[in-house]
C-alpha cells in the first residue's frame, strides 16, 4: 500500500476522487463539473484544432522566455559569481527585480513597448532572469580555482573553458534554476497573455473566464499542465540525468 | 661512456635557457612573500625546489606558471608549459580520455591511448576520473602533463601524501617520462631522495623578514 512506487498514483487517483466527490456534491456543471463533464468539449477542441493552436502559441511564449531567461540569467550570474566587485554594484538592483511583482513587470512592458509578442516575452524573461542569476551566482562562486589555473597553464580557450570546466560545475545550479523556471515561466505567460494578448492559453481562459465556462477553463489549464509535465519528464530529466552521469559512474 | 655523459651535461648548460625568474618581490597584502629571487633553467634540466613549510615555494611556482600576476619582476616563459598540482585536478565529469584530448587539441586519439598506456592506464579510456583510484588519478595528471610535449613541467610536491609503494612507482614514472621527453623542469619536495633521484640541482628557499630568497650557494 505505502511502496514508493505506487503511492504518486493513490495520491493522484485520491485527488481526482476529492474532485469528483465535490463535483456530485455541488450538482451543478456550471460551477464544478466533474471530469467526464469535460472529455466531450476536451475532444470538441481537439477536433476543432484550436487547442493545439493555443497550446502551441503559449509553449513558444515559453521557450522563447525560457531561452533568454535561462541564458541572461546564467550569464548574469556567473560573472557575480565570480566577481565580488560586479556583485557588490548589482545586487541592489537584483534585490529590486526579486521583489517587484510580476504583474507590475508586465503591465510596465506593455505600456512602454505595447501589446506585442516582444513586450510579452521580455515581460515575462525580467521575471525569470533575477531568480536564475541568484542561483547560478551560488555556482559561481563555488567554482574550483585549480581548474582555472590548469586552463590558465593549459592556454584552454574560452569556449574549451566555458563548454568542458565552467559549465559542467555549473550544472547542478542550471537544473535548479530551469527546474523551477519552468515551473513560474508557463504562469507567468498565462497571465501576460490573459492581459494582453489574443492566442495561447491565458487567452482561452480569460474567453471562457467571460463567458463564465469553467469546464473550458479547467480543459485549457489541464491541458497545458499535461504538456509541461511532459517536459519536465522527457526533457528536463533525461538531460539532468545526462549531465550528472559522472557523479553516478 | 663518464665522458660522453659529462658531455651532454655541458651542452645542456650552453643551450639556451627555457625559463628565466627575475622577481623582485611578492606580498599578499602588506606581508612580504618573496624577496628578490633570480634563476634560469636550461632545456633537459631538471631542478628540485626545497624549503620549509610556507616559505612561499607553492607561490613561486603559481608566478612561474602565469597564474599570479600580482608581482613586481620579470618571467620569461616558453610556448608549451605543464602543471601537475598537489591535488590531481581531472574533469571529473570528462572521460579518462577526453581528460587528454580536450586539453590538448593538436593530440589525436591514438597519441591519446598511446600516453594512457605509458602510464599503465590502458584500457581505462572510458572511464570517468572518480572511476580510477587515487594513484591511477595521479597518473592521469602525470600523462595530462607529458601529453602537451611541454618545454617547461612544474610539479609542486606530485607524490606528497601517497603511500610508499605508490609513491616510488610515480617516482619512477616521472623518471622515466621526463628521461623520455627531457623537458625543463621544477619541481617542489620536501624528500631528499627524490631530489636526489630526479634533479640535477637543488634550489633552496630561505624565509627572510623581507621575504623569502634562495640561498646563494644554489641561485
Ligand atoms: N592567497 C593567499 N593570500 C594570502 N596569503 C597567502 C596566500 N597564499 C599563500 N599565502 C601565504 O604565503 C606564504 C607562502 O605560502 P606557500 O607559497 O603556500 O608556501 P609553501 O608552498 O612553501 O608551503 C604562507 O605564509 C601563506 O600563508
Ligand atoms: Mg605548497
Amino acid at each position: 500500500m505505502d511502496s514508493p512506487r505506487l503511492t504518486p498514483f493513490l495520491s493522484m487517483a485520491s485527488l481526482i476522487g476529492l474532485w469528483i466527490v465535490a463535483a456530485l456534491l455541488t450538482d451543478d456543471a456550471q460551477i464544478l463539473p466533474t471530469p467526464w463533464d469535460l472529455l466531450p468539449r476536451f475532444g470538441a477542441e481537439m477536433s476543432s484544432g484550436e487547442l493545439f493552436e493555443h497550446l502551441g502559441a503559449t509553449l513558444l511564449r515559453v521557450l522563447w522566455a525560457f531561452a533568454l531567461a535561462m541564458t541572461l540569467g546564467t550569464g548574469l550570474g556567473l560573472i557575480m559569481g565570480r566577481s565580488e566587485r560586479i556583485n557588490r554594484w548589482l545586487d541592489p538592483w537584483l534585490v529590486v527585480f526579486l521583489n517587484l511583482p510580476a504583474l507590475v513587470l508586465i503591465v510596465l512592458c506593455y505600456l512602454w513597448i505595447g501589446l506585442t509578442e516582444a513586450a510579452a516575452i521580455i515581460a515575462v524573461t525580467l521575471n525569470k532572469v533575477p531568480n536564475v542569476a541568484t542561483v547560478v551566482r551560488e555556482g559561481g562562486r563555488a567554482l574550483n580555482t585549480n581548474l582555472d589555473a590548469l586552463a590558465q597553464v593549459y592556454r584552454l580557450g574560452w569556449r574549451t573553458r566555458l563548454q568542458h570546466i565552467i559549465l559542467p560545475q555549473l550544472a547542478p545550479f542550471i537544473a535548479a534554476a530551469a527546474r523551477s523556471g519552468v515551473a513560474v515561466i508557463w504562469k507567468i505567460v498565462l497571465v501576460v497573455e490573459f492581459l494582453g494578448r489574443s492566442s495561447g492559453i491565458g487567452f482561452q481562459i480569460h474567453l471562457y473566464f467571460q463567458l463564465f465556462d469553467v469546464a473550458m477553463v479547467l480543459v485549457y489549464a489541464f491541458s497545458f499542465i499535461c504538456v509541461m509535465l511532459l517536459a519536465e519528464w522527457f526533457l528536463l530529466q533525461p538531460w539532468e540525468r545526462r549531465v550528472t552521469r559522472w557523479r553516478k559512474a | 661512456m663518464v665522458f660522453v655523459a659529462a658531455l651532454g651535461k655541458a651542452r645542456d648548460a650552453l643551450a639556451k635557457s627555457v625559463i628565466t625568474v627575475s622577481i623582485d618581490s611578492k606580498r599578499f597584502g602588506a606581508s612580504p612573500v618573496l624577496g628578490a629571487l633570480a634563476f634560469s633553467i636550461a632545456a633537459g634540466e631538471t631542478v628540485a625546489l626545497v624549503g620549509p613549510s610556507g616559505v612561499g615555494k607553492t607561490t613561486l611556482l603559481r608566478i612561474i606558471a602565469g597564474i599570479d600576476s600580482d608581482f613586481e619582476g620579470q618571467i620569461v616563459r616558453p610556448q608549451t608549459m605543464a602543471i601537475v598540482f598537489q591535488e590531481p585536478t581531472l574533469l571529473p565529469w570528462r572521460s579518462v580520455l577526453a581528460n587528454l584530448t580536450l586539453i590538448h587539441k593538436g593530440l589525436t586519439h591514438s597519441e591519446a591511448v598511446h600516453m594512457l598506456d605509458d602510464v599503465g592506464l590502458s584500457g581505462k579510456e572510458q572511464l570517468f576520473p572518480g572511476q580510477l583510484s587515487l594513484g591511477q588519478q595521479r597518473r592521469l595528471s602525470l600523462a595530462r602533463a607529458f601529453a602537451g610535449r611541454p618545454e617547461l613541467l612544474i610539479m609542486d610536491e606530485p607524490f606528497v601524501s601517497l603511500d610508499r609503494e605508490t609513491a616510488e612507482t610515480m617516482l619512477t614514472l616521472t623518471e622515466n617520462l621526463i628521461a623520455r621527453h627531457r623537458p625543463a623542469t621544477l619541481f617542489v619536495t620536501h624528500s631528499s631522495d627524490e631530489a636526489n633521484r630526479l634533479a640535477n640541482r637543488t634550489l633552496v628557499m630561505k624565509p627572510l623578514p623581507t621575504g623569502a630568497v634562495l640561498t646563494p650557494s644554489d641561485a
